[in-house]
């Protein structure tokens, strides 16, 4: 497949885009990442391929575009059936796969971005608390579904290991800058493990950006937020 | 329990018609358990302690929460008939987009309508606009599936069953600006999955006054 036929529309920061790009590469598929200017208007091209959302990541296969990040590691593994499996084969372990992905996205992510938002001590302390119920949780689900073996998704990456794992990045920030480890041998002994694992799997480690890259993004987007003229 | 079919239900609740109308799309027996929301059943905490919500699909005794994940779960199951999400890796990516689409948008939209307060009047053009790129998604065919049901017309159509409570709080004709999406609402009721599943419009009304009236929203 020649490599202009696979296109990602993204940028650096973003996990949703990581996603996308990791499923790429596990399936092997060269792709043409095309990058947003962050704090510029959104480009043509993403307007017109996610006239919806306006949002990145969009994955557009020959002249096909395809939204939303799980459902664009969806069709890349049921497109690209050849390579590696993304999902797991069973269907009560792929609900569950899609359960913990959604409960990140809606739930635990959230939780992650109400730490760097959070103006004084007691609401810094409520979403910190919230964090760490939540890894309790996924520390539970990672003995449910890896089943002793390395990943969520058993010998090698599957859907809920990128699901999860393209948090990471922010996760570190949030450890660094807030002084509190989230993921501990105390707590998280399974997951701290999977995390290094995660970051330093091929088809991830050059997608992943880098802590101090993105504690300095994290650090402008907040002061924009925190300094953006209030809403009409 | 083993082998069985077993929903938790909430008759109200968009989502769990949702789950009623793709089995009985597959013609799948179960057992409908009826869950009071004010005070939840032992069983529903034990089947879903994260959310504590409905539905619940269990099916030889493991549980499926979030309804288009039961949804998605039942299509792969029993797929020896009526297929709800297309074969082709592209149209179900577009499907799925469209039932993630009004996952993110309806519920809240809805509520707001029906609550009443300050944010009404955003809430039914918000509405209106949902309504009207569902309209447009439709297009020419009788159903989001083609030329039977599928898994847009099943993400969507249960929010019909509100549309009179909206209308009525709202004081607005969804028919007026949405004919097309009327037209197939009643389409999809002609058929037995749906007439069964979605309850009377009147009762919905019924009962979120006395849901307004419970949660002291008056």
């Amino acid at each position: 497949m020649a490599k202009s036929d696979v296109k990602v529309l993204g940028s650096w920061p973003s996990q949703y885009v990581m996603r996308a790009r990791i499923a790429l590469n596990i399936k092997s598929v060269s792709y043409e990442f095309l990058e947003e200017k962050l704090w510029e208007s959104k480009s043509e091209l993403l307007l017109k391929s996610n006239p919806v959302h306006k949002k990145i990541p969009v994955l557009i296969h020959g002249d096909k575009p395809i939204c939303e990040s799980l459902i664009i590691v969806q069709y890349i593994d049921e497109v690209w059936s050849s390579g590696p499996s993304i999902l797991p084969s069973d269907p009560h372990e792929r609900a569950t796969a899609r359960f913990w992905a959604a409960y990140l996205d809606e739930k635990w992510f959230p939780s992650i971005r109400s730490i760097g938002m959070a103006q004084g001590e007691d609401a810094r302390k409520t979403a910190i608390a919230q964090v760490e119920e939540g890894l309790v949780l996924l520390e539970e689900a990672f003995g449910n579904c890896s089943k002793g073996k390395p990943f969520f998704g058993g010998d090698q990456i599957g859907y809920l290991d990128i699901a999860f794992g393209c948090f990471l990045a922010w996760l570190r920030v949030t450890e660094k800058i807030s002084g509190i480890k989230l993921l501990s041998e105390a707590n998280t002994p399974a997951l701290l493990n999977w995390a290094d694992r995660f970051c330093s799997d091929a088809a991830v480690k050059d997608v992943m950006p880098d802590t101090e890259k993105l504690a300095e993004f994290g650090k402008m987007v907040i002061a924009k937020m925190r300094g953006a003229a209030p809403p009409k | 329990m083993e082998g069985g079919v077993v929903l938790l239900d909430f008759w109200p609740s968009s989502f769990t018609m949702r789950v009623k109308i793709a089995l009985a799309e597959k013609g799948i027996k179960y057992e409908c358990k009826h869950e009071d929301l004010f005070n939840k059943s032992p069983l529903l905490l034990e089947m879903n302690p994260v959310h504590k919500k409905i539905p619940v699909l269990i099916h030889n005794g493991k549980p499926i929460s979030e309804s288009l994940i039961i949804v998605q779960y039942i299509d792969e199951v029993w797929n020896h008939k009526s297929p709800l999400l297309p074969s082709d890796p592209y149209q179900r990516s577009q499907a799925l987009f469209w039932g993630d689409y009004l996952d993110k948008k309806m519920y809240s939209c809805g509520k707001r309508i029906w609550v009443g307060k300050e944010d009404q009047e955003e809430a039914k053009e918000e509405l209106m606009k949902i309504l009207k790129t569902m309209e447009g998604e439709l297009g020419d065919k009788l159903y989001f599936g083609g030329d039977s049901i599928g898994y847009v017309d099943v993400a969507l159509v249960p929010f019909t069953s509100w549309f009179y409570t909206f209308e009525t709080c709202g004081n607005f004709s969804i028919e007026a600006d949405c004919p097309k999406l009327i037209a197939w609402a009643k389409r999809c009721k002609e058929s037995e999955s749906v007439c069964k599943a979605l309850p009377d419009p009147l009762e919905i009304y019924g009962f979120m006054l006395q849901l307004k009236k419970r949660l002291g929203l008056n």
